[in-house]
């Protein structure tokens, strides 16, 4: 029997909660649909994680697309049915991919990051845009294009080294109107790997502490910075993509098995940390800068 | 005293693929550090390197401790080479960010020259031991009871200093002086 996954009309990081909920009802081993016919809309969020869904299945799962024409070309453009293609069962109309004209508001398309050769292409990819983007049409400091890049390669090299398989970076602006009514460029990786809890207690000799889970693991991570390596050098890579999107105003959350943890800026009013989520594997980041606005 | 330069960018398209300019990724900081090992346990002892990122384009965190934190830590605890100083020059401010991240997780502190062509430490580093710091870069080479006079401390508080400095191979002693790394390049 196959379970249909009704995506939502609008899809971002709180909306996708509807999709793991859903998905974390079926068994893994259970064929599942995931419908996203009446889908208009996405974040580079939105799709990351809709593949990462994929990526998490035992029995390969089937996917319907948009059936707005302007909605399914977007995506196709923002390198999504490339993936797609690759993880689920398509069924229904799937938009051909065009290498060409890709969307001015798309930094990086839809990327997959498996190894350590990927990062290098990533940070290439995204320095040639970062600059025109960041400075001038977001007005962040000219020293950002460099910074931006750092944060992009140690939220992607966390997939490399801690999710034990691949996953998927995407960065976009997009007109954030729900709660800052300006724009912010937006990073998102996501995949279907070990997570945080898991990876760190991988760390050679670990004992369970009293209160060990999902959320204790992503503080451990987050805000202690403590990492599965006993080099006194690691764990430093969040920290320092922390340190950044503060100075930025810029909201960082890490979603992992079933809390998600949030540097909570002023302009956004989320949980900074939150349990008992539907439990879905791996990691998703999402990171997101809003445009400076300058004073007077 | 021997000096040599490594120029970052070279080994780095050198030892991992001739196309890149960006420090980034664990592997390939590792194998930069690796390459950079092996010139540093062949060069004749004592040793002054500098090395030099100014054709780096970025670097993030991960590369900085492997190039720079595993190095220096190596170097601070003679695991590589018995007597070697390190400087580190064209660095920008956001290879900055990176190396005084690194630095603080090491609890180590190492001399940049910036972009404004000026040396700074970077790195945890007490007040006093700064101070003293300064000074014998200001005068290049300084004997204690110079330096004690210099930042108006009791000879014994500068000792400390120095012992700390010496420990962290930011000066290096030459007789009854201590010498700046700066002065001996």
């Amino acid at each position: 029997m196959t379970t249909v996954i009704t995506v939502p009309p609008s899809l971002d990081d709180e909306t996708f909660e509807q999709v793991f909920e859903q998905v974390a009802a079926v068994s893994a081993d259970q064929k599942v649909l995931i419908d996203a016919r009446h889908t208009r809309w996405s974040s580079p969020y939105g799709l990351t994680a809709l593949l990462a869904v994929g990526q998490s299945r035992g029995e390969q799962a089937a996917f319907t697309g948009p059936e707005a024409e302007d909605t399914a070309s977007y995506w196709a453009r923002a390198g999504f049915y490339r993936h797609a293609s690759e993880i689920f069962e398509m069924h229904g109309k799937v938009p051909r991919t065009r290498e060409a004209t890709a969307e001015s508001n798309v930094l990086l398309e839809i990327t997959d990051v498996a190894r350590s050769d990927d990062v290098h292409t990533v940070v290439e990819r995204i320095q040639s845009r970062a600059q025109a983007i960041l400075v001038h049409e977001l007005h962040l400091d000219p020293q950002a294009t460099m910074r931006f890049a750092m944060t992009l390669s140690e939220v992607c090299q966390n997939i490399v080294e801690h999710a034990g398989q691949g996953g998927w970076v995407a960065v976009q602006t997009y007109q954030y109107r729900k709660r800052l009514g300006r724009r912010a460029v937006v990073i998102a990786v996501c995949d279907a790997g070990l997570g945080f809890r898991r990876s760190l207690e991988s760390t050679p000799g670990w004992k369970p502490r009293d209160r060990w889970d999902d959320a204790a693991a992503l503080e451990d991570a987050l805000v202690r910075g403590v990492s599965r390596y006993r080099d006194p050098g690691r764990g430093q890579g969040l920290a320092g993509v922390r340190r950044f999107v503060g100075k930025w105003d810029g909201k960082l959350s890490i979603r992992s098995g079933t809390a998600r943890i949030t540097i909570v800026p002023e302009w956004d009013d989320a949980v900074p940390l939150k349990e008992g989520l539907p439990h879905f594997p791996g990691a998703q980041v999402q990171i997101t800068i809003p445009e400076r606005v300058t004073p007077g | 005293m021997t000096h040599h330069n490594i120029d970052v960018g070279s080994v780095l398209r050198r030892t991992v693929c001739d196309l890149y300019s960006n420090l980034v990724t664990r592997p390939t900081g590792a194998a930069v550090r690796k390459e950079i090992e092996v010139v540093l346990s062949g060069l004749d002892q004592p040793s002054l390197t500098v090395i030099d990122f100014s054709q780096v384009g970025l670097l993030d965190f991960s590369c900085a401790d492997e190039v720079v934190g595993k190095l220096l830590d190596g170097v601070r605890r003679q695991v590589i080479v018995t007597d070697a100083y390190v400087l580190v020059r064209g660095v920008r401010d956001d290879h900055i960010d990176a190396i005084d991240a690194v630095m603080q997780r090491y609890d180590q502190a190492v001399i940049v020259e910036g972009e404004d062509g000026a040396w700074h430490v970077v790195g945890p580093l007490d007040e006093p031991m700064r101070r003293v710091l300064d000074e014998v870069q200001r005068c290049g080479r300084a004997a204690t009871w110079e330096l004690a006079a210099a930042v108006e401390r009791p000879a014994s508080d500068v000792e400390a200093s120095l012992d700390g400095l010496l420990a962290r191979r930011l000066v290096m002693r030459e007789d009854d002086s201590y010498v700046s790394l700066q002065s001996v390049m």
